[in-house]
Protein backbone atom coordinates (compact mmCIF):
# COMPACT_ATOMS: atom_id res chain seq x y z
CA UNK A 1 0.00 0.00 0.00
CA UNK A 2 -0.73 2.44 -1.48
CA UNK A 3 1.06 1.57 -4.71
CA UNK A 4 1.26 -2.19 -4.17
CA UNK A 5 1.01 -4.48 -7.13
CA UNK A 6 -1.75 -7.04 -7.34
CA UNK A 7 0.65 -9.99 -7.16
CA UNK A 8 2.32 -8.49 -4.07
CA UNK A 9 -1.02 -8.18 -2.33
CA UNK A 10 -1.79 -11.75 -3.36
CA UNK A 11 1.44 -12.96 -1.69
CA UNK A 12 0.65 -10.95 1.45
CA UNK A 13 -2.83 -12.42 1.61
CA UNK A 14 -1.63 -15.95 0.94
CA UNK A 15 1.12 -15.51 3.55
CA UNK A 16 -1.39 -14.38 6.16
CA UNK A 17 0.22 -10.93 6.47
CA UNK A 18 -3.01 -9.13 5.69
CA UNK A 19 -6.68 -9.83 5.07
CA UNK A 20 -9.12 -8.90 2.36
CA UNK A 21 -10.99 -6.79 4.91
CA UNK A 22 -7.89 -4.79 5.79
CA UNK A 23 -7.08 -4.20 2.14
CA UNK A 24 -10.65 -3.16 1.35
CA UNK A 25 -10.68 -0.77 4.29
CA UNK A 26 -7.41 0.82 3.19
CA UNK A 27 -8.47 1.27 -0.41
CA UNK A 28 -11.84 2.68 0.64
CA UNK A 29 -10.02 5.19 2.82
CA UNK A 30 -7.90 6.21 -0.15
CA UNK A 31 -10.93 6.52 -2.40
CA UNK A 32 -12.74 8.69 0.16
CA UNK A 33 -9.69 10.94 0.49
CA UNK A 34 -8.72 11.35 -3.14
CA UNK A 35 -11.82 10.75 -5.22
CA UNK A 36 -13.28 14.23 -4.62
CA UNK A 37 -10.22 15.62 -6.46
CA UNK A 38 -9.75 12.91 -9.09
CA UNK A 39 -13.37 11.87 -9.85
CA UNK A 40 -12.18 8.39 -10.81
CA UNK A 41 -15.08 6.48 -9.20
CA UNK A 42 -18.70 7.25 -10.03
CA UNK A 43 -20.31 4.64 -7.73
CA UNK A 44 -18.97 2.83 -4.71
CA UNK A 45 -20.64 1.49 -1.62
CA UNK A 46 -18.42 1.04 1.46
CA UNK A 47 -20.69 -1.46 3.15
CA UNK A 48 -20.99 -3.63 0.08
CA UNK A 49 -17.22 -3.59 -0.49
CA UNK A 50 -16.61 -4.61 3.12
CA UNK A 51 -19.23 -7.37 2.85
CA UNK A 52 -17.45 -8.82 -0.20
CA UNK A 53 -14.09 -8.62 1.60
CA UNK A 54 -15.44 -10.35 4.71
CA UNK A 55 -17.00 -13.06 2.57
CA UNK A 56 -13.64 -13.53 0.85
CA UNK A 57 -11.80 -13.84 4.17
CA UNK A 58 -14.38 -16.41 5.25
CA UNK A 59 -13.98 -18.34 1.99
CA UNK A 60 -10.21 -18.37 2.40
CA UNK A 61 -10.48 -19.65 5.97
CA UNK A 62 -12.87 -22.43 5.00
CA UNK A 63 -11.82 -23.49 1.50
CA UNK A 64 -8.48 -21.81 0.76
CA UNK A 65 -7.82 -19.06 -1.78
CA UNK A 66 -9.14 -18.80 -5.33
CA UNK A 67 -7.18 -17.09 -8.15
CA UNK A 68 -7.92 -13.49 -7.07
CA UNK A 69 -9.03 -14.18 -3.50
CA UNK A 70 -9.53 -10.91 -1.60
CA UNK A 71 -7.92 -8.74 -4.27
CA UNK A 72 -9.64 -5.39 -4.83
CA UNK A 73 -10.45 -4.48 -8.45
CA UNK A 74 -12.15 -1.38 -9.86
CA UNK A 75 -14.59 -1.79 -12.74
CA UNK A 76 -15.27 0.60 -15.61
CA UNK A 77 -18.92 1.67 -15.54
CA UNK A 78 -19.58 -0.15 -18.83
CA UNK A 79 -19.69 -3.66 -17.28
CA UNK A 80 -23.16 -4.74 -16.18
CA UNK A 81 -23.30 -5.70 -12.52
CA UNK A 82 -26.34 -6.48 -10.42
CA UNK A 83 -25.09 -4.91 -7.21
CA UNK A 84 -24.52 -1.34 -8.37
CA UNK A 85 -25.74 1.05 -11.06
CA UNK A 86 -24.29 0.58 -14.57
CA UNK A 87 -24.64 3.92 -16.31
CA UNK A 88 -21.97 4.08 -19.04
CA UNK A 89 -21.65 7.63 -17.65
CA UNK A 90 -24.70 8.65 -19.71
CA UNK A 91 -27.91 10.39 -18.73
CA UNK A 92 -29.86 7.80 -20.67
CA UNK A 93 -28.76 5.05 -18.22
CA UNK A 94 -28.42 7.17 -15.11
CA UNK A 95 -30.81 5.07 -13.02
CA UNK A 96 -30.02 1.71 -14.63
CA UNK A 97 -29.30 -1.36 -12.53
CA UNK A 98 -28.58 -4.38 -14.73
CA UNK A 99 -30.59 -7.57 -14.19
CA UNK A 100 -27.49 -9.73 -14.78
CA UNK A 101 -23.71 -9.65 -14.37
CA UNK A 102 -21.39 -9.33 -17.35
CA UNK A 103 -19.60 -12.64 -17.97
CA UNK A 104 -16.25 -11.20 -16.86
CA UNK A 105 -17.84 -9.81 -13.68
CA UNK A 106 -19.10 -13.32 -12.87
CA UNK A 107 -15.60 -14.67 -13.50
CA UNK A 108 -14.04 -12.08 -11.17
CA UNK A 109 -16.58 -12.89 -8.44
CA UNK A 110 -15.99 -16.63 -8.85
CA UNK A 111 -12.24 -15.98 -8.52
CA UNK A 112 -12.80 -14.24 -5.18
CA UNK A 113 -12.08 -10.65 -6.27
CA UNK A 114 -13.52 -7.75 -4.27
CA UNK A 115 -15.16 -5.26 -6.64
CA UNK A 116 -14.40 -1.77 -5.37
CA UNK A 117 -16.92 0.14 -7.46
CA UNK A 118 -17.54 1.63 -10.88
CA UNK A 119 -15.10 3.97 -12.54
CA UNK A 120 -15.71 7.06 -14.63
CA UNK A 121 -15.43 6.94 -18.43
CA UNK A 122 -16.34 8.87 -21.54
CA UNK A 123 -20.06 8.54 -22.23
CA UNK A 124 -20.61 5.13 -23.90
CA UNK A 125 -16.78 4.92 -24.18
CA UNK A 126 -16.84 7.59 -26.89
CA UNK A 127 -13.91 9.86 -26.22
CA UNK A 128 -10.17 10.00 -25.64
CA UNK A 129 -10.01 12.35 -22.65
CA UNK A 130 -12.80 11.30 -20.25
CA UNK A 131 -14.41 14.71 -20.74
CA UNK A 132 -17.68 13.43 -22.22
CA UNK A 133 -18.81 11.71 -18.99
CA UNK A 134 -22.08 12.97 -17.55
CA UNK A 135 -20.35 12.80 -14.14
CA UNK A 136 -17.68 15.28 -15.22
CA UNK A 137 -14.06 14.79 -16.22
CA UNK A 138 -11.49 12.62 -14.46
CA UNK A 139 -8.23 14.26 -13.40
CA UNK A 140 -4.80 12.87 -14.13
CA UNK A 141 -2.94 12.28 -10.83
CA UNK A 142 0.34 13.34 -12.49
CA UNK A 143 -1.13 16.79 -13.07
CA UNK A 144 -4.71 17.42 -12.07
CA UNK A 145 -5.10 20.12 -14.73
CA UNK A 146 -4.62 17.38 -17.33
CA UNK A 147 -6.94 14.68 -18.64
CA UNK A 148 -6.13 11.01 -17.91
CA UNK A 149 -6.96 9.89 -21.45
CA UNK A 150 -10.04 7.92 -22.35
CA UNK A 151 -12.33 6.34 -22.53
CA UNK A 152 -11.22 4.21 -19.53
CA UNK A 153 -9.93 7.34 -17.74
CA UNK A 154 -11.42 6.53 -14.34
CA UNK A 155 -9.87 3.06 -14.29
CA UNK A 156 -6.48 4.49 -15.35
CA UNK A 157 -6.51 7.22 -12.71
CA UNK A 158 -7.71 4.81 -10.01
CA UNK A 159 -4.71 2.55 -10.64
CA UNK A 160 -2.20 5.39 -11.19
CA UNK A 161 -3.17 7.14 -7.94
CA UNK A 162 -3.27 3.90 -5.95
CA UNK A 163 -7.03 3.96 -5.34
CA UNK A 164 -7.14 0.40 -6.69
CA UNK A 165 -4.33 -2.06 -7.46
CA UNK A 166 -6.02 -3.07 -10.71
CA UNK A 167 -9.02 -2.16 -12.83
CA UNK A 168 -10.98 -3.41 -15.81
CA UNK A 169 -11.28 -1.26 -18.90
CA UNK A 170 -12.56 -1.70 -22.43
CA UNK A 171 -10.77 -0.81 -25.63
CA UNK A 172 -12.56 -0.06 -28.92
CA UNK A 173 -9.94 2.21 -30.49
CA UNK A 174 -7.38 2.61 -27.71
CA UNK A 175 -9.53 3.16 -24.63
CA UNK A 176 -7.36 0.93 -22.41
CA UNK A 177 -3.92 1.63 -23.88
CA UNK A 178 -4.10 5.42 -24.38
CA UNK A 179 -5.21 6.23 -20.79
CA UNK A 180 -2.68 3.66 -19.49
CA UNK A 181 0.04 5.51 -21.41
CA UNK A 182 -1.09 8.92 -20.16
CA UNK A 183 -1.20 7.82 -16.52
CA UNK A 184 1.97 5.67 -16.41
CA UNK A 185 0.14 2.37 -15.94
CA UNK A 186 0.02 -0.92 -17.85
CA UNK A 187 -2.99 -1.62 -20.04
CA UNK A 188 -3.61 -4.62 -22.25
CA UNK A 189 -6.21 -5.14 -24.96
CA UNK A 190 -6.43 -8.87 -25.60
CA UNK A 191 -7.06 -10.36 -29.05
CA UNK A 192 -10.62 -9.73 -30.27
CA UNK A 193 -12.66 -12.77 -29.25
CA UNK A 194 -10.42 -13.62 -26.27
CA UNK A 195 -12.68 -12.07 -23.60
CA UNK A 196 -16.46 -12.39 -23.61
CA UNK A 197 -18.36 -9.22 -24.46
CA UNK A 198 -21.60 -10.46 -22.88
CA UNK A 199 -22.89 -7.84 -20.46
CA UNK A 200 -20.43 -5.18 -21.58
CA UNK A 201 -22.50 -2.32 -22.92
CA UNK A 202 -21.82 -2.39 -26.65
CA UNK A 203 -20.23 0.52 -28.50
CA UNK A 204 -18.77 -1.01 -31.71
CA UNK A 205 -19.27 -4.77 -31.57
CA UNK A 206 -16.55 -5.78 -34.05
CA UNK A 207 -13.93 -3.74 -32.16
CA UNK A 208 -14.82 -3.78 -28.43
CA UNK A 209 -12.65 -5.86 -26.12
CA UNK A 210 -12.19 -5.82 -22.33
CA UNK A 211 -8.83 -5.97 -20.59
CA UNK A 212 -6.82 -5.18 -17.46
CA UNK A 213 -5.24 -1.93 -16.29
CA UNK A 214 -2.54 -2.50 -13.67
CA UNK A 215 0.72 -1.22 -12.20
CA UNK A 216 2.90 -3.92 -13.80
CA UNK A 217 2.91 -6.48 -16.58
CA UNK A 218 2.58 -9.53 -14.33
CA UNK A 219 -0.64 -8.12 -12.85
CA UNK A 220 -2.06 -7.70 -16.35
CA UNK A 221 -1.33 -11.38 -16.98
CA UNK A 222 -2.91 -12.36 -13.66
CA UNK A 223 -6.19 -10.54 -14.37
CA UNK A 224 -6.31 -11.68 -18.01
CA UNK A 225 -5.86 -15.30 -16.99
CA UNK A 226 -9.12 -14.99 -15.02
CA UNK A 227 -11.27 -12.97 -17.45
CA UNK A 228 -10.24 -14.71 -20.71
CA UNK A 229 -11.98 -17.76 -22.08
CA UNK A 230 -14.76 -18.93 -24.29
CA UNK A 231 -18.32 -17.91 -23.45
CA UNK A 232 -21.00 -19.69 -25.44
CA UNK A 233 -23.33 -16.74 -24.89
CA UNK A 234 -21.10 -14.37 -26.88
CA UNK A 235 -21.14 -15.52 -30.51
CA UNK A 236 -17.88 -13.66 -31.20
CA UNK A 237 -16.05 -15.29 -28.31
CA UNK A 238 -13.66 -17.70 -30.00
CA UNK A 239 -13.93 -21.28 -28.77
CA UNK A 240 -10.65 -22.80 -29.92
CA UNK A 241 -8.32 -19.88 -29.14
CA UNK A 242 -4.86 -21.11 -28.19
CA UNK A 243 -4.15 -20.39 -24.51
CA UNK A 244 -0.58 -20.10 -23.31
CA UNK A 245 0.74 -19.69 -19.79
CA UNK A 246 0.68 -15.90 -19.46
CA UNK A 247 2.16 -15.80 -15.97
CA UNK A 248 5.10 -17.94 -17.11
CA UNK A 249 5.53 -15.56 -20.06
CA UNK A 250 6.19 -12.80 -17.49
CA UNK A 251 9.32 -14.57 -16.20
CA UNK A 252 11.23 -13.52 -19.31
CA UNK A 253 14.23 -11.33 -18.44
CA UNK A 254 15.84 -10.81 -21.86
CA UNK A 255 14.90 -10.37 -25.49
CA UNK A 256 17.45 -12.69 -27.09
CA UNK A 257 16.34 -13.60 -30.59
CA UNK A 258 13.27 -11.34 -30.48
CA UNK A 259 12.66 -9.50 -33.75
CA UNK A 260 10.94 -6.19 -33.00
CA UNK A 261 9.34 -4.31 -35.89
CA UNK A 262 9.61 -0.52 -35.88
CA UNK A 263 7.00 0.81 -38.30
CA UNK A 264 8.01 4.03 -40.07
CA UNK A 265 4.39 5.20 -40.06
CA UNK A 266 4.33 5.38 -36.24
CA UNK A 267 7.28 7.75 -35.94
CA UNK A 268 5.98 10.85 -37.66
CA UNK A 269 6.24 14.63 -37.80
CA UNK A 270 4.04 16.37 -35.30
CA UNK A 271 4.73 13.93 -32.49
CA UNK A 272 5.87 15.40 -29.22
CA UNK A 273 9.72 15.34 -29.45
CA UNK A 274 10.08 13.97 -25.92
CA UNK A 275 7.73 11.08 -26.80
CA UNK A 276 9.88 10.22 -29.82
CA UNK A 277 12.98 10.41 -27.65
CA UNK A 278 11.52 8.20 -24.92
CA UNK A 279 10.37 5.52 -27.38
CA UNK A 280 13.68 5.57 -29.26
CA UNK A 281 15.50 5.14 -25.94
CA UNK A 282 13.17 2.26 -25.06
CA UNK A 283 14.03 0.53 -28.35
CA UNK A 284 17.73 0.97 -27.52
CA UNK A 285 17.08 -0.78 -24.20
CA UNK A 286 15.42 -3.61 -26.13
CA UNK A 287 18.48 -3.88 -28.35
CA UNK A 288 20.68 -4.08 -25.24
CA UNK A 289 18.45 -6.90 -24.02
CA UNK A 290 19.24 -8.85 -27.17
CA UNK A 291 16.42 -7.85 -29.52
CA UNK A 292 16.88 -7.13 -33.18
CA UNK A 293 15.12 -3.92 -34.31
CA UNK A 294 13.74 -4.29 -37.83
CA UNK A 295 12.46 -1.33 -39.84
CA UNK A 296 9.06 -2.23 -41.23
CA UNK A 297 6.20 -0.50 -43.04
CA UNK A 298 2.47 -0.63 -42.37
CA UNK A 299 1.51 1.42 -45.43
CA UNK A 300 -2.22 1.80 -44.76
CA UNK A 301 -1.74 3.23 -41.27
CA UNK A 302 -2.68 6.72 -42.44
CA UNK A 303 -6.18 5.47 -43.29
CA UNK A 304 -6.81 3.86 -39.89
CA UNK A 305 -8.45 6.81 -38.14
CA UNK A 306 -10.77 7.54 -41.09
CA UNK A 307 -11.68 3.85 -41.38
CA UNK A 308 -12.41 3.70 -37.67
CA UNK A 309 -14.58 6.83 -37.77
CA UNK A 310 -16.83 5.14 -40.32
CA UNK A 311 -16.97 1.65 -38.78
CA UNK A 312 -17.20 2.56 -35.09
CA UNK A 313 -19.98 5.19 -35.45
CA UNK A 314 -21.89 2.91 -37.83
CA UNK A 315 -21.87 0.05 -35.36
CA UNK A 316 -22.62 2.50 -32.55
CA UNK A 317 -25.66 3.90 -34.34
CA UNK A 318 -27.05 0.36 -34.58
CA UNK A 319 -26.11 -0.62 -31.01
CA UNK A 320 -27.49 2.55 -29.46
CA UNK A 321 -30.82 2.20 -31.24
CA UNK A 322 -31.90 0.11 -28.21
CA UNK A 323 -32.11 3.23 -26.02
CA UNK A 324 -35.66 4.11 -26.96
CA UNK A 325 -37.25 4.69 -23.55
CA UNK A 326 -39.17 1.39 -23.65
CA UNK A 327 -37.24 -1.40 -21.92
CA UNK A 328 -34.68 0.42 -19.80
CA UNK A 329 -33.14 3.78 -19.15
CA UNK A 330 -34.50 7.27 -19.38
CA UNK A 331 -37.92 8.13 -20.85
CA UNK A 332 -38.92 11.74 -21.47
CA UNK A 333 -41.93 13.06 -19.54
CA UNK A 334 -45.42 13.30 -21.07
CA UNK A 335 -44.69 12.07 -24.59
CA UNK A 336 -47.32 13.20 -27.10
CA UNK A 337 -46.96 10.03 -29.17
CA UNK A 338 -44.48 7.22 -29.82
CA UNK A 339 -42.29 9.22 -32.17
CA UNK A 340 -42.15 12.13 -29.74
CA UNK A 341 -41.15 9.67 -27.01
CA UNK A 342 -38.25 8.22 -29.03
CA UNK A 343 -36.87 11.50 -30.29
CA UNK A 344 -37.11 13.47 -27.05
CA UNK A 345 -35.88 10.55 -24.90
CA UNK A 346 -32.80 10.26 -27.09
CA UNK A 347 -32.25 14.01 -27.30
CA UNK A 348 -32.39 14.32 -23.50
CA UNK A 349 -30.44 11.13 -22.85
CA UNK A 350 -27.40 11.41 -25.11
CA UNK A 351 -24.57 13.93 -24.85
CA UNK A 352 -23.06 15.88 -27.75
CA UNK A 353 -20.28 13.44 -28.71
CA UNK A 354 -22.62 10.43 -28.64
CA UNK A 355 -25.09 12.29 -30.86
CA UNK A 356 -22.31 13.22 -33.29
CA UNK A 357 -21.29 9.57 -33.59
CA UNK A 358 -24.84 8.24 -33.91
CA UNK A 359 -25.54 10.79 -36.65
CA UNK A 360 -22.26 10.06 -38.45
CA UNK A 361 -23.00 6.34 -38.33
CA UNK A 362 -26.64 6.73 -39.35
CA UNK A 363 -25.51 8.75 -42.35
CA UNK A 364 -22.80 6.25 -43.32
CA UNK A 365 -25.33 3.41 -43.23
CA UNK A 366 -28.15 5.29 -44.91
CA UNK A 367 -29.51 4.39 -48.31
CA UNK A 368 -27.28 5.66 -51.11
CA UNK A 369 -24.21 6.13 -48.89
CA UNK A 370 -23.62 2.61 -47.54
CA UNK A 371 -21.25 1.48 -50.30
CA UNK A 372 -19.28 4.71 -50.39
CA UNK A 373 -18.73 4.81 -46.65
CA UNK A 374 -19.37 1.61 -44.71
CA UNK A 375 -18.41 -0.94 -47.35
CA UNK A 376 -15.41 1.13 -48.40
CA UNK A 377 -14.22 1.34 -44.79
CA UNK A 378 -14.61 -2.43 -44.40
CA UNK A 379 -12.44 -2.92 -47.49
CA UNK A 380 -9.75 -0.61 -46.13
CA UNK A 381 -10.00 -2.56 -42.89
CA UNK A 382 -8.93 -5.63 -44.85
CA UNK A 383 -5.91 -3.74 -46.23
CA UNK A 384 -4.92 -2.64 -42.70
CA UNK A 385 -5.23 -6.23 -41.49
CA UNK A 386 -3.05 -7.47 -44.37
CA UNK A 387 -0.36 -4.89 -43.51
CA UNK A 388 0.00 -6.53 -40.10
CA UNK A 389 -0.09 -10.07 -41.51
CA UNK A 390 2.74 -9.17 -43.85
CA UNK A 391 4.75 -7.47 -41.11
CA UNK A 392 4.46 -10.50 -38.86
CA UNK A 393 6.14 -12.62 -41.55
CA UNK A 394 9.26 -10.57 -40.76
CA UNK A 395 9.01 -9.82 -37.03
CA UNK A 396 7.68 -11.37 -33.79
CA UNK A 397 6.26 -8.21 -32.29
CA UNK A 398 5.86 -4.52 -33.18
CA UNK A 399 6.80 -1.60 -30.92
CA UNK A 400 5.42 1.93 -31.27
CA UNK A 401 4.53 4.92 -29.14
CA UNK A 402 1.04 4.47 -27.62
CA UNK A 403 0.12 8.13 -28.00
CA UNK A 404 1.81 10.87 -30.05
CA UNK A 405 1.68 13.21 -27.04
CA UNK A 406 1.55 13.13 -23.24
CA UNK A 407 -1.64 14.03 -21.34
CA UNK A 408 -3.12 17.33 -22.52
CA UNK A 409 -5.01 19.93 -20.53
CA UNK A 410 -8.74 19.76 -19.85
CA UNK A 411 -10.74 21.57 -22.57
CA UNK A 412 -7.68 21.75 -24.81
CA UNK A 413 -9.14 19.58 -27.56
CA UNK A 414 -12.88 19.70 -27.07
CA UNK A 415 -13.65 22.27 -29.79
CA UNK A 416 -12.88 20.17 -32.83
CA UNK A 417 -13.81 16.47 -32.89
CA UNK A 418 -11.09 15.56 -35.40
CA UNK A 419 -8.28 16.89 -33.19
CA UNK A 420 -9.56 14.64 -30.42
CA UNK A 421 -9.93 11.66 -32.79
CA UNK A 422 -6.25 11.97 -33.74
CA UNK A 423 -5.24 11.29 -30.12
CA UNK A 424 -5.88 7.61 -30.99
CA UNK A 425 -3.82 7.63 -34.19
CA UNK A 426 -1.45 4.86 -32.96
CA UNK A 427 -3.95 2.66 -31.14
CA UNK A 428 -6.82 2.31 -33.62
CA UNK A 429 -5.26 0.11 -36.31
CA UNK A 430 -4.86 -2.92 -34.09
CA UNK A 431 -8.54 -2.84 -33.08
CA UNK A 432 -9.42 -2.87 -36.77
CA UNK A 433 -7.15 -5.90 -37.20
CA UNK A 434 -8.37 -7.57 -33.99
CA UNK A 435 -4.82 -7.89 -32.62
CA UNK A 436 -3.64 -7.80 -29.01
CA UNK A 437 -1.77 -4.73 -27.74
CA UNK A 438 -0.19 -3.61 -24.51
CA UNK A 439 0.98 -0.21 -23.28
CA UNK A 440 3.58 0.19 -20.55
CA UNK A 441 5.40 3.22 -19.15
CA UNK A 442 8.71 3.98 -20.88
CA UNK A 443 9.64 7.57 -20.10
CA UNK A 444 8.42 11.10 -19.49
CA UNK A 445 7.50 14.12 -21.61
CA UNK A 446 6.88 17.43 -19.87
CA UNK A 447 7.11 15.47 -16.63
CA UNK A 448 4.15 13.31 -17.69
CA UNK A 449 4.23 9.56 -18.44
CA UNK A 450 4.93 8.22 -21.94
CA UNK A 451 3.67 4.83 -23.08
CA UNK A 452 5.37 2.16 -25.19
CA UNK A 453 2.91 0.08 -27.21
CA UNK A 454 3.53 -3.55 -28.12
CA UNK A 455 1.49 -5.24 -30.86
CA UNK A 456 1.53 -9.02 -31.43
CA UNK A 457 -0.11 -11.44 -33.85
CA UNK A 458 -3.59 -12.67 -32.93
CA UNK A 459 -3.67 -14.94 -29.84
CA UNK A 460 -0.04 -14.14 -28.96
CA UNK A 461 -0.59 -12.17 -25.75
CA UNK A 462 2.31 -14.26 -24.42
CA UNK A 463 4.67 -12.43 -26.80
CA UNK A 464 3.43 -9.03 -25.56
CA UNK A 465 3.78 -10.10 -21.94
CA UNK A 466 7.30 -11.54 -22.41
CA UNK A 467 8.63 -8.49 -24.22
CA UNK A 468 6.98 -6.06 -21.80
CA UNK A 469 8.20 -8.04 -18.77
CA UNK A 470 11.79 -8.03 -19.99
CA UNK A 471 11.57 -4.28 -20.61
CA UNK A 472 10.02 -3.71 -17.19
CA UNK A 473 12.73 -5.79 -15.52
CA UNK A 474 15.43 -3.65 -17.14
CA UNK A 475 13.89 -0.24 -16.39
CA UNK A 476 12.42 1.72 -13.49
CA UNK A 477 9.60 3.58 -15.23
CA UNK A 478 6.85 1.41 -13.76
CA UNK A 479 8.04 2.19 -10.23
CA UNK A 480 7.39 5.94 -10.52
CA UNK A 481 4.37 7.25 -8.65
CA UNK A 482 2.63 10.63 -8.76
CA UNK A 483 3.26 13.03 -5.86
CA UNK A 484 0.61 13.72 -3.26
CA UNK A 485 -1.04 10.30 -3.14
CA UNK A 486 1.32 8.35 -0.91
CA UNK A 487 -0.01 9.03 2.58
CA UNK A 488 -3.56 7.93 3.40
CA UNK A 489 -4.07 4.23 4.07
CA UNK A 490 -0.29 3.84 4.30
CA UNK A 491 -0.08 0.82 6.57
CA UNK A 492 -1.34 -2.39 5.07
CA UNK B 1 -25.57 16.33 -45.32
CA UNK B 2 -29.14 17.15 -44.35
CA UNK B 3 -28.68 16.98 -40.57
CA UNK B 4 -32.37 17.08 -39.71
CA UNK B 5 -33.09 14.22 -42.10
CA UNK B 6 -30.34 12.07 -40.57
CA UNK B 7 -31.51 13.01 -37.07
CA UNK B 8 -34.99 11.86 -38.03
CA UNK B 9 -33.58 8.50 -39.18
CA UNK B 10 -31.67 8.24 -35.89
CA UNK B 11 -34.78 9.26 -33.90
CA UNK B 12 -33.02 12.12 -32.16
CA UNK B 13 -34.82 15.43 -31.82
CA UNK B 14 -32.57 18.34 -32.69
CA UNK B 15 -33.47 21.98 -32.28
CA UNK B 16 -32.56 24.16 -35.26
CA UNK B 17 -29.75 25.67 -33.19
CA UNK B 18 -28.35 22.20 -32.40
CA UNK B 19 -28.59 21.20 -36.06
CA UNK B 20 -26.81 24.39 -37.10
CA UNK B 21 -24.03 23.71 -34.62
CA UNK B 22 -23.69 20.04 -35.61
CA UNK B 23 -23.73 20.57 -39.37
CA UNK B 24 -20.19 21.95 -39.77
CA UNK B 25 -18.81 19.39 -37.28
CA UNK B 26 -20.38 16.50 -39.19
CA UNK B 27 -19.22 17.96 -42.51
CA UNK B 28 -15.71 18.14 -41.09
CA UNK B 29 -15.86 14.47 -40.00
CA UNK B 30 -17.17 13.40 -43.41
CA UNK B 31 -14.52 15.41 -45.18
CA UNK B 32 -11.92 13.68 -43.06
CA UNK B 33 -13.23 10.17 -43.74
CA UNK B 34 -13.48 11.03 -47.44
CA UNK B 35 -9.71 10.46 -47.56
CA UNK B 36 -10.64 6.78 -48.00
CA UNK B 37 -12.18 7.52 -51.37
CA UNK B 38 -8.77 8.08 -52.98
CA UNK B 39 -7.71 4.52 -52.18
CA UNK B 40 -8.23 1.87 -54.83
CA UNK B 41 -9.97 -1.00 -53.08
CA UNK B 42 -11.07 -2.70 -56.31
CA UNK B 43 -12.07 -6.26 -55.45
CA UNK B 44 -10.71 -6.26 -51.87
CA UNK B 45 -13.12 -8.25 -49.73
CA UNK B 46 -14.64 -6.31 -46.83
CA UNK B 47 -13.79 -7.25 -43.23
CA UNK B 48 -16.80 -7.46 -40.92
CA UNK B 49 -15.12 -9.52 -38.21
CA UNK B 50 -11.41 -9.46 -37.37
CA UNK B 51 -10.89 -13.22 -37.53
CA UNK B 52 -11.88 -15.76 -40.09
CA UNK B 53 -12.94 -18.11 -37.32
CA UNK B 54 -16.23 -19.84 -38.00
CA UNK B 55 -19.14 -18.82 -35.84
CA UNK B 56 -19.38 -21.53 -33.22
CA UNK B 57 -22.71 -23.24 -32.66
CA UNK B 58 -23.82 -24.17 -29.19
CA UNK B 59 -25.89 -27.17 -28.26
CA UNK B 60 -29.60 -26.56 -28.73
CA UNK B 61 -30.58 -26.88 -25.10
CA UNK B 62 -33.16 -24.55 -23.57
CA UNK B 63 -31.55 -22.75 -20.64
CA UNK B 64 -33.53 -19.56 -20.53
CA UNK B 65 -35.58 -19.50 -17.39
CA UNK B 66 -38.39 -16.97 -17.17
CA UNK B 67 -36.92 -13.81 -15.70
CA UNK B 68 -39.59 -11.41 -16.84
CA UNK B 69 -39.88 -9.57 -13.55
CA UNK B 70 -36.15 -9.06 -13.19
CA UNK B 71 -35.73 -8.04 -16.80
CA UNK B 72 -38.61 -5.58 -16.62
CA UNK B 73 -37.36 -3.95 -13.42
CA UNK B 74 -35.37 -1.30 -15.31
CA UNK B 75 -38.26 -0.43 -17.66
CA UNK B 76 -39.80 3.04 -17.32
CA UNK B 77 -43.38 1.73 -17.48
CA UNK B 78 -44.85 -1.78 -17.41
CA UNK B 79 -48.27 -3.27 -16.74
CA UNK B 80 -49.23 -6.94 -16.38
CA UNK B 81 -45.83 -7.97 -17.72
CA UNK B 82 -46.09 -5.75 -20.78
CA UNK B 83 -44.18 -2.61 -21.73
CA UNK B 84 -46.41 0.44 -21.83
CA UNK B 85 -45.83 3.03 -24.58
CA UNK B 86 -47.93 5.94 -25.87
CA UNK B 87 -50.93 4.97 -27.95
CA UNK B 88 -49.87 3.97 -31.47
CA UNK B 89 -53.23 3.47 -33.22
CA UNK B 90 -55.97 6.09 -33.00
Amino acid sequence: MPFSHLHELKSQLDGGETTASTLAENYLKRIQTHNPTLNAFVHYDDKHVMAQAEASDAHRAKHGPRALEGLPIAIKDIFCSTDSPTTCCSNILKEYVAPYDAHVISLLREAGAVLLGKTNMDEFAMGSSNETSVFGPVRNPWNIDCIPGGSSGGSATAVAAGLAPAALGTDTGGSIRQPAALTGTVGMKPTYGRVSRRGIIAFASSLDQAGPMTRCVRDAALVTSVIAGHDARDATSVADAPVLDWLAACDRKDMKGLRIGKPAEYFIDGMHPEVTKAVDAALETCRDLGAEIVDISLPHTKYAVATYYVIAPSEASANLARYDGVRFGHRCSNPADLSDMYTRTRDEGFGAEVKRRILTGTFALSSGYYDAYYRKAQQVRTLIRRDFEKAFEQVDVIATPTSPMPAFRLDEKTDDPITMYLADIFTIALNLAGLPGLSQPCGVAEGLPVGLQWIAPAWREDVLLSAASAFEDATEWHTRTPDGFDTVGGAA
Amino acid sequence: MDVQKVAELARIRLTDEEAAELAPQLEHILKYVDSLQGLDTGDVSPTAHPHDAAMPLRADIADNPSRRNALQMPAPKTESGLYVVPKVIE
